[in-house]
């Protein structure tokens, strides 16, 4: 190929900075973080399992279920019946946002728009929600 | 194009196929599906209506607001110096503002004379023919088939074609971040909304939901706010409709809005 | 063909860079919108709709415009237009990449825009916009690309093509159909529920459009080696002629409508705009600008010696395209909340940051414009050699 000096040297550089977060943080191990769940309850609305995989498809049903289909009440699977809220049934047990909910997206570096408009519990919203200025 | 590419397209087309069936066939598979309910001293209706009574809302003490105060602070909605960015659910109006085009001489001297100035009360109509929902892209503005016309925050894109379409004016923009504007005490209960979405009264149902009156018609001492189901012929709401005259605000556009008004 | 657009002599680059310029200012002014709100701008709760929509509708008339050209060549064989329809397709493109995007950047929430396709509305006017943009914006792209390329090959262009261009002549005229429904199909807004406002849509389309073009064509006589043609010229400017009379008669209509029939409300829209209302005046000044340009523009185009000459001729044309630039991008969707259905009256004036992405925008249009018409202009120098 024309200019192959040069083309090869250029593929290099850019492999060489593609890769560059992995072998910068060679020998480090990110560890996932620990997080206080907020609670001496056992039992979340699901299985343990099932939150940590599909929590956001379970409030996406339920944002649709109260907001569209004008339904309050979720059964669980365990057979418990919870009302469908973020705001106020969630965090009745997972108090602290910033220990439970901010650990894992901060680790995995996903920002929820949810709270937006969902009032966090106590402990964030101190500053934010009056416009004392 | 030669033959091995063209083979080589073939293979490559089948094998996306073939790998896209799995998750395909998993996400048409449903599981069972969990239950999901109402409340159950839910209060239901059929079709929800409200009569603004003006003659036990003159009884009230000069410049009340009980009911704008009430539904603002139960929906943490902001209240801006600027006018520009006002959000409103249910203000006052002038008679001439409330119910253009009727107005007459005479009518405002009443007003002005006999009813010591008195505003209208007004809010989102709840059409039964609701010209908003008729235009929104996204449906996050929709009529449910008790008769609310609810809206989805979540799917809202801010194009404001409602605000455009509405006669009403009941609908408001967040133009900013509302919460540093929330003056009243927050409701922890209630979301806040974010900027660029639309909002309007919704008829509480989210009190309804849980067998509660809306907030306007609780907080009025008067008792000029009456809400109930139109298809309940015993409802409070149609013997008041049955003994006294009421007028809606233009009518004649064809949106059928169900709150009505004594004046 | 895109190599042809990076070749060009300083004035080029400094035009691109000056388009450039343009572009980064006003980015930097939408983050800054992104970040504060539309409450960044001038409008209000009264007055929903802005420059940017305002922007929006003018563009979408210019974008149609293409079809004048497109009509009388493939479907009438009128030759003469042959060398200018790639002209008037790529200014649909840039036209309708321009609509696109001032809708973008008046949404409250773009980057919920998905949801418009994700939860399709067949009952709502947005909805098939949508649909009629996005798809006018592809058959211009693929119907321009696909002509031009063949024309460099030196081979007649492939016969699918020919289906897509007649599908695009029907097509133009949706687009500014369906973007008149908008605006016609609202109960609420008396100045914008006339049953001929899609009518006014095609007739200030196809002045404003074809108005454009000639100035381009113009333009290029002058500084490149493209020459359109003089008879190509002069029926564009017929065209405009015609459609500019049939504008300014529509809004004549209007007026009878209104004023004869006495009813306030309707009349109010019209007296915010042409004296003021109850000391709001904010676009007398705009309207009255935007009556005199289309007089002077009717003078010069309906006479036949102004019309025919290259001094006269493109100060018309400006003329038109200004005057219906102040009637459908500014006066149409102000007036149409003044007053408000409540008969209250807010005021509108854009603020910086508004203009400034406003600018943006343009500049945006001018660029992909811009490069268009190089390659177009760089492969017909490479063919006539």
């Amino acid at each position: 190929m024309y200019n192959s000096g040069k083309i090869i040297i250029g593929i290099i550089i850019f492999l060489g900075l593609i890769t560059y977060p992995f072998w910068r943080n060679v020998g480090k191990a990110a560890t996932p973080p620990k997080l206080e769940v907020g609670t001496q309850e056992k039992q979340c609305v699901e299985p343990t399992a099932f939150m940590k995989s599909s929590h956001m498809q379970l409030l996406d049903q339920w944002r649709d279920e109260v907001v569209r289909n004008k339904k309050r009440v979720y059964v669980s699977s365990t057979g418990k019946t919870y009302t469908m809220s973020l705001q106020n049934t969630c965090t009745k047990c997972h108090a602290k946002k910033s220990e439970f909910c901010d650990r894992c997206h901060n680790y995995v570096d996903v920002s929820p728009r949810c709270w937006d408009c969902h009032i966090a519990p106590v402990e964030q919203q101190q500053q934010a929600a009056r416009g004392d200025k | 194009m030669d033959n091995t590419r063209r083979s080589f397209l073939k293979i490559a087309g089948l094998s996306v196929l073939g790998l896209g069936a799995k998750p395909v066939g998993e996400a048409l598979a449903q599981g069972a599906q969990p239950k999901v309910e109402p409340f159950p001293n839910a209060k239901v209706g059929k079709r929800w209506a409200m009569v603004v009574d003006h003659k036990k809302c003159l009884k009230a003490k000069d410049g009340c607001k009980d009911c704008l105060i009430a539904c603002h602070t139960v929906h943490n909605v902001p209240s801006f110096d600027n006018p520009k960015d006002a959000v409103k659910w249910i203000w006052l109006e002038p008679f001439e503002h409330a119910f253009p085009g009727q107005e007459n001489k005479y009518i405002e001297e009443y007003i002005k004379v006999s009813l010591k100035g008195l505003k209208m009360v007004v809010l989102c109509n709840h059409c039964d023919n609701p010209a908003c929902v008729r235009v929104c892209p996204v449906q996050a503005t929709f009529r449910r088939d008790d008769g609310i016309v609810a809206m989805d925050y979540h799917r809202c894109i801010g194009c404001r074609f409602c605000m455009a379409a509405c006669p009403y004016g009941a609908r408001s923009l967040n133009w900013r971040d509302p919460r540093p504007f929330i003056k009243t005490e927050l409701n922890r209960e209630y979301p806040t909304r974010m900027r660029g979405v639309v909002e309007k009264c919704n008829f509480c149902a989210e009190r309804l939901a849980k067998g509660q009156n809306p907030a306007c018609v609780d907080a009025c001492k008067e008792k000029a706010l009456i809400f109930g189901d139109l298809e309940d012929a015993n409802s409070e709401i149609r013997q008041v409709l049955r003994t006294n005259p009421t007028i809606q605000r233009k009518a004649h556009l064809g949106t059928r809005p169900e709150v009505y008004y004594i004046l | 063909m895109l190599e042809k657009a990076l070749r060009g002599t300083g004035s080029y680059f400094a035009w691109v860079a000056f388009l450039l310029i343009l572009i980064g200012v006003g980015f930097l002014f939408y983050l800054k919108q992104l970040g504060y709100g539309l409450g960044i701008t001038g409008m209000s709760r009264d007055i929903s709709w802005g420059v940017y929509i305002g922007q929006f509708t003018f563009l979408v008339g210019v974008a149609a415009s293409a079809v004048m050209l497109v009509l009388p060549y493939y479907l009438h064989n009128y030759k003469v237009f042959g060398k200018i329809t790639i002209l008037g397709e790529f200014l649909a493109v840039a036209s309708v990449t321009m609509c696109v995007t001032f809708v973008v950047v008046d949404l409250g929430q773009p980057m919920r825009v998905f949801n418009a396709l994700l939860y399709p509305t067949p009952n709502s006017i947005l909805f098939w916009d949508i649909v009629v943009l996005q798809g006018y914006l592809f058959l211009n792209i693929i119907i321009g690309w696909t002509v031009l390329s063949a024309e460099r090959k030196g081979a007649p262009p492939p016969k699918w093509v020919k289906p897509l261009i007649y599908l695009s002549i029907p097509w133009a005229v949706s687009i500014h159909t369906v973007t008149a429904f908008l605006y016609a199909g609202l109960p609420g807004r008396g100045f914008w529920l006339t049953a001929i406002m899609a009518p006014r849509f095609l007739g200030s389309a196809f002045a404003s459009g074809p108005s454009l073009l000639i100035l381009f064509c113009l333009f290029l006589r002058r500084y490149t080696k493209f020459d359109a043609g003089w008879e190509a010229i002069q029926t564009l400017a017929k065209i405009v002629t015609y459609a500019m009379i049939i504008s300014v008669f529509f809004v004549g209509c209007e007026l009878f409508t209104v004023f004869y029939s006495q009813i306030p409300e309707h009349m109010y829209h019209f007296t915010y705009l042409f004296t003021g209302l109850h000391g709001h005046a904010g676009l007398v000044p705009w309207m009255w600008i935007c009556v005199v340009l289309a007089f002077i523009a009717l003078a010069l185009l309906i006479n036949p010696k102004t019309r025919n000459n290259e001094t006269t001729l493109p100060i018309a044309c400006a003329a038109v395209f200004f005057s219906l630039w102040i009637e459908k991008g500014i006066t149409l969707v102000i007036t149409g909340y003044v007053p408000s259905p409540l008969e209250t009256i807010t005021d509108y004036s854009p603020t910086i940051p508004e203009m400034g992405i406003a600018l943006g925008v343009w500049g945006l249009g001018f660029l992909i414009l811009t490069v268009l018409y190089k390659v177009t202009l760089g492969v017909r120098e490479e063919n006539a050699k």
